[in-house]
């Protein structure tokens, strides 16, 4: 379990040092995208539209944050993770086209994104679900926001934000998966708990 | 019934779910940091401890999602004006949700248009139980849509027992995995038709953490499902550890000869509730906060 500090844009080699279970900070821009934000970011491809921010190198969010305006300004009050198993029909793409370096969530994602991982160079980092006012101490201002009109949890976010985390690589870009191995743990256990309500599995 | 009165008690309600976490879903989240073994677990614990004190300093809702939102009202029948109180009570949303903030959460299925003010056709959700005597009671829950979604209604075969019931709860638990942000809260119940069980289950969340079930049979169920539960290693956010769920709280209706439903609802940790007691003389007595309901 060894801690990194990384800074974005952040190169394919620093990425391809982590491996799962250790902890990283993130400096730099991050952009929140959840379930509309994926959709959307698909279509883009598809029709060989470019978005609105250049992602190469920086963190993709699975967030909605809560935010507030004050005199045309954002604040960003509480930003936590969504599920990030909901995007996991998308990410593949967006590793591909956008060369994301790390996504942030929590919940855990599944085949298709570890592969992904493993080939253009990614990680999945966990951040702690719930833990949303920790989260928005660590932003430093909004950089900006588009696809406003999916509405506030659902458009893009561009966050400056200095140390983010603890986020757990829970996905690395060698093909291991957190989330796979603890679900693996578990069905190795059924049996046990099983046997101890005297139920036959 | 004094309708500003009853305006400022939901407000207060809600705010006060949003920021504060009762006391007893704050020390069982203690005693799982205490309790948990793996280091990552802890890790989990450690933040989601921190971010409950944080938010409380600076009055700021604790987790960006602040749910959809269900008030559960209790309403005297010698009461007058209960005609209003849908009415009072949508407009304490939008007012909560402009000045707490709340994230505007309510989205028309229809054309994904959020309503920017968590007001909508069914939202908030309103549940109403008539009671004797002339007093108003509400409760408020804050119900993330990560927890919501792993929901599940398993209709059993009446031949079936207690050990399928404990079965179904199991497979549940992990199936959901990591995605209800665990240690969770669940809350499981059975008989009744579908939507019965499914309402008492979610409506099981509403009990203290610290209140036994007044039925044996059940208290017995329920220590008997946790440790279960807690067997499965799923633990804190579901990186693995001990402590998968705080508490499991179940609850019964009679059921049809031919059907046995079981449903399972589950709260994240932050089981965010707030309940007050609004007098015929005007004055709130707040059972979950303190008397200014701040």
């Amino acid at each position: 379990m060894a801690v990194y500090y990384l800074k974005t844009p952040i190169p394919e080699k620093e990425i391809r040092q982590l491996r799962v279970n250790d902890v990283i900070y993130i400096t730099g821009l991050i952009v929140t995208a959840r379930d509309q934000a994926h959709r959307r970011a698909l279509e883009y491809i598809k029709s060989g539209k470019p978005l609105p921010i250049n992602l190469e190198g920086l963190a993709l969010y699975h967030c909605g944050p809560l935010v507030r305006r004050e005199d045309n300004e954002w604040f960003v009050l509480a930003a936590g993770p969504t599920t990030s198993t909901r995007m996991e029909y998308f990410e593949a793409e967006l590793i591909k086209n956008f060369k994301v370096r790390v996504v942030v969530g929590k919940g855990g994602m599944g085949e298709k994104t570890k592969e992904a991982m493993k080939k253009y160079g990614a990680v999945y980092g966990v951040f702690t679900g719930g833990a949303a006012v920790l989260a928005a101490k660590l932003v430093k201002n909004v950089r900006s926001v588009e696809w406003l009109d999916l509405g506030v949890p659902e458009a893009l976010w561009v966050l400056d934000v200095e140390n983010f985390g603890p986020l757990i690589v829970a996905i690395d870009s060698h093909g291991n998966n957190l989330f796979i191995e603890a679900a693996r743990k578990v069905e190795e256990r059924k049996t046990q708990i099983y046997k101890m309500l005297g139920l036959h599995s | 019934m004094e309708l500003t009165v009853l305006e400022d008690t939901v407000f207060n309600l809600i705010r006060h779910a949003a920021i504060h976490l009762p006391q007893d879903v704050k020390e069982a989240l203690k005693k799982a940091y205490l309790n948990e073994e793996s280091e990552i677990g802890k890790i989990q614990l450690k933040a989601i401890l921190e971010n409950v004190e944080l938010a409380e300093a600076h009055k700021i809702p604790l987790c960006q999602d602040t749910g959809i939102i269900t008030i559960y009202v209790r309403a005297g029948a010698e009461l007058k004006g209960l005609d209003k109180v849908e009415e009072v009570i949508i407009n304490a949303v939008k007012r909560a949700t402009r000045e707490v903030p709340l994230r505007p959460n309510a989205i028309n299925p229809i054309n994904n248009q959020n309503s920017d003010d968590n007001t909508g056709r069914f939202s908030p959700q309103i549940d109403w139980e008539i009671v004797s005597g002339d007093i108003l009671e509400l409760s408020v829950l804050l119900k993330g849509g990560g927890s919501e979604n792993v929901s599940s209604l398993s209709m059993l075969l009446p031949g079936m027992d207690f050990k399928d019931l404990k079965t179904f709860v199991i497979e549940t638990v992990i199936r959901a995995g990591a995605k209800p942000c665990p240690p969770t809260v669940l809350g499981v119940a059975f008989g009744g038709g579908a939507d019965l069980a499914v309402k008492l289950a979610k409506k099981a969340l509403l009990r203290p953490l610290n209140k036994p079930n007044s039925n044996p049979k059940l208290a017995k169920l329920e220590e008997e499902l946790l440790e279960a539960i807690n067997m499965t290693g799923i633990g804190p956010m579901g990186l693995g550890g001990k402590i998968t769920a705080l508490k499991v709280h179940v609850d019964y209706a009679y059921r049809h000869p031919a059907s046995f439903p079981v449903a399972v609802a589950f709260s994240c940790w932050a089981l965010r509730r707030a309940s007050a007691r609004i007098f015929p003389d005007g004055s709130v007595e707040y059972l979950t906060l303190n008397s200014e309901g701040t």
